[in-house]
């Protein structure tokens, strides 16, 4: 191991994600935890990215407590491409030394961490729910679910700096709390010649980006909801409900619903006032995604599920007749009739 | 060509549950198996090797019984097995972890020759991080593409590939030289069969064992001590109290009586 002066490295550091001239939601929820830890590690947030057009961002981070907005531009950065991103991020990661990095637990932020710690030879903690500071050593204490949800762990990274984490999307809330920052403009030169990876084409599955994590109502659709078809269901019951809806991983994978709306382990964390599980037996996988939701109503044929371990509430019968009818009771009562 | 798959040997994370009086995992029982995501990376690897020729070289760092995983492994079509075991990686972290597999790598490329394209899993069940393929890829300075669904072209001679893969928006179509570095979704193939020749030749090839004396692995990079992250505790998360099941003659009465133990909650949030 490398060892380090770690006394150098001061501030929290939160990744600013975007694709087409838009910040990733996540960005802004760990900015607002980041702003209690610095306050606990008495130091400053800080956002920072890399990109074609960027500077562009600076008022939504400001909005969210950063005081700083480091970045660079340059057209060769226009799209995502591991290698450029991280080589032009480790460039201001080693200038700057901050102590903490985030970055959103995303397709995007995982191909992206994993890759700057190992040039930086430092720790990284993946996909954590739980970030603290330890009050003693002022350390990072971050807090993460393996074994599918069954336990938990929490890892700390004492002698190397950043401390880095990736952390889920939909864990914390973001809050704005406005100041007046200060855009840093960084330059990194790039040798072209080393980058020989380049996307040739996109697909873009669906126009709107789904953040389940902003809706208190989500209604989720598994295997047992039996095609396609019967997802819209699913959807009338979230509509009228003023919520949203999502799907489990065989429900994805049976191509009923797109991956951007999965729940899971390998799909988004939520954590609704109300979350409504139809057809979904609820693997482990599944509960690591929705198992903090306050009221979980479950509705399964199968009583033996194991979704009905957790659910606040049971319905043992089948979706496709219960759905409809919970539907028009809901416009009723809600008054949408 | 050769193609080079790294695999982990993992609990089957589905079986593992759960002690709650002592708050700890009950492992006992509970089957080893090839990390499922490296599987596809294996069947990927073996189908090119099948199309393109050369062969595929795997290894898996573990305790001596991971030689299971490399024996199943080369049931799929491997030709060459290495099993990385050595006292010293015990407590390793990811960074220390895609050190060993790094150095690993370079031996079997000093023995069976440069590798075109290198594999492992998006990820482990057990510990979910997906760092240890970038970070492998990171240490040998050659294109990462995560996440990959598709291998649609190989050109042999241009030294290229086209791959698609998964993003948040859809799906990104991606040309790189080789070598290269991919982690592998399950949606990239389906599984076969494992054919009878494979089978023999998988029970009367040894599988090789590397670990420090004959590689050119440094102590100091690995194990526990040398991990930048330690684990300051492990708890199970606290339990989710089964609740009610809702009973009634008709649908209509139990999702009347739903209405009413949830209505309170429903008005918290301004919906009636």
């Amino acid at each position: 191991m490398i060892k380090q002066d770690i006394s150098k490295y001061k501030h929290v550091w939160v990744f600013i994600e975007h694709e087409n001239g838009e910040v990733a939601r996540v960005s802004f929820e760990l900015l607002t935890k980041a702003r209690e830890l610095a306050k606990d590690l008495g130091c400053e947030v800080h956002a920072f990215t890399v990109g074609d057009k960027v500077k562009q961002f600076a008022d939504e981070v400001f909005k969210y407590g950063a005081k700083k907005f480091f970045i660079i531009e340059d057209p060769f950065l226009k799209d995502y491409i591991t290698e450029p991103y991280r080589d032009a991020i480790v460039h201001m990661i080693d200038k700057h030394k901050p102590e903490v990095v985030l970055i959103g637990a995303t397709t995007l932020g995982r191909d992206l961490a994993g890759t700057i710690a190992t040039v930086l030879q430092t720790g990284l903690t993946a996909d954590t729910t739980g970030l603290d500071i330890d009050p003693k050593t002022k350390n990072l204490l971050m807090t993460r679910p393996t074994f599918g949800g069954n336990l938990m762990a929490t890892i700390f990274c004492p002698d190397n700096r950043p401390q880095m984490s990736t952390s889920r999307p939909g864990v914390y809330k973001a809050i704005e709390e406005p100041v007046k920052g200060e855009v840093i403009k960084e330059k990194f030169e790039f040798d072209k010649s080393k980058y020989t990876k380049q996307i040739i084409e996109k697909i873009i599955e669906e126009g709107e980006k789904v953040n389940l994590g902003f809706y208190d109502i989500i209604v989720s659709g598994g295997f047992g909801m039996g095609s396609k078809d019967n997802m819209k269901l699913v959807q009338e019951l979230a509509d009228v409900l003023g919520g949203t809806w999502a799907a489990s991983r065989k429900a994805v994978q049976s191509g009923w619903a797109p991956q951007t709306r999965q729940v899971g382990q390998t799909g988004q964390t939520v954590h609704p006032k109300i979350y409504i599980a139809c057809g979904i037996s609820g693997a482990i996988q599944h509960q690591a995604g929705m198992k903090s939701s306050e009221v979980i109503i479950a509705i399964n044929k199968d009583p033996d599920a194991p979704i009905f371990e957790i659910a606040t509430y049971g319905i043992v019968g089948d979706v496709v007749e219960v759905l409809p009818k919970m539907t028009q009771m809901f416009k009723e009562k809600l008054g949408k009739a | 060509m050769h193609f080079l798959v790294f695999i982990k040997q993992v609990p089957d994370a589905a079986q593992v549950r759960v002690d709650y009086e002592t708050g700890t995992l009950i492992r006992e029982g509970v089957p080893a198996i090839i990390n499922p995501f490296d599987k596809h990376a294996i069947e990927a690897a073996v189908r090119l090797k099948d199309q393109f020729g050369g062969k595929v070289s795997v290894v898996c760092m573990g305790p001596p019984m991971a030689e299971d995983a490399l024996k199943e492994a080369m049931s799929m079509g491997v030709d060459k097995a290495f099993l990385l075991s050595d006292r010293i990686f015990a407590g390793s972290d990811t960074l220390a972890t895609s050190y060993a597999l790094w150095a690993a790598a370079k031996q079997i490329i000093k023995e069976e020759g440069p590798v075109d394209i290198f594999f492992a899993g998006k990820q482990a069940i057990d510990g979910d991080t997906a760092q240890t393929g970038p970070g492998i890829a990171t240490r040998f300075n050659v294109p990462l593409i995560t996440y990959v669904v598709d291998v649609k072209k190989l050109d042999p001679e241009k030294k290229t590939v086209e791959l698609v893969r998964l993003v948040e928006s859809g799906q990104e179509v991606i040309q790189t030289t080789m070598p290269c570095f991919l982690t592998v979704e399950e949606e990239l193939n389906t599984l076969s069969y494992a054919p009878l020749p494979y089978l023999i030749r998988a029970a009367k090839t040894p599988v090789k064992v590397l670990n420090s004396k004959n590689t050119e692995i440094e102590a100091e990079y690995c194990g526990l001590k040398n991990s930048p992250t330690k684990v300051r505790k492990a708890f199970t998360p606290p339990k989710r109290e089964r609740g009610e099941m809702i009973e009634g003659d008709s649908v209509d009465s139990i999702i009347n009586q739903l209405y009413e133990k949830i209505q309170p909650v429903l008005k918290t949030m301004g919906k009636v």
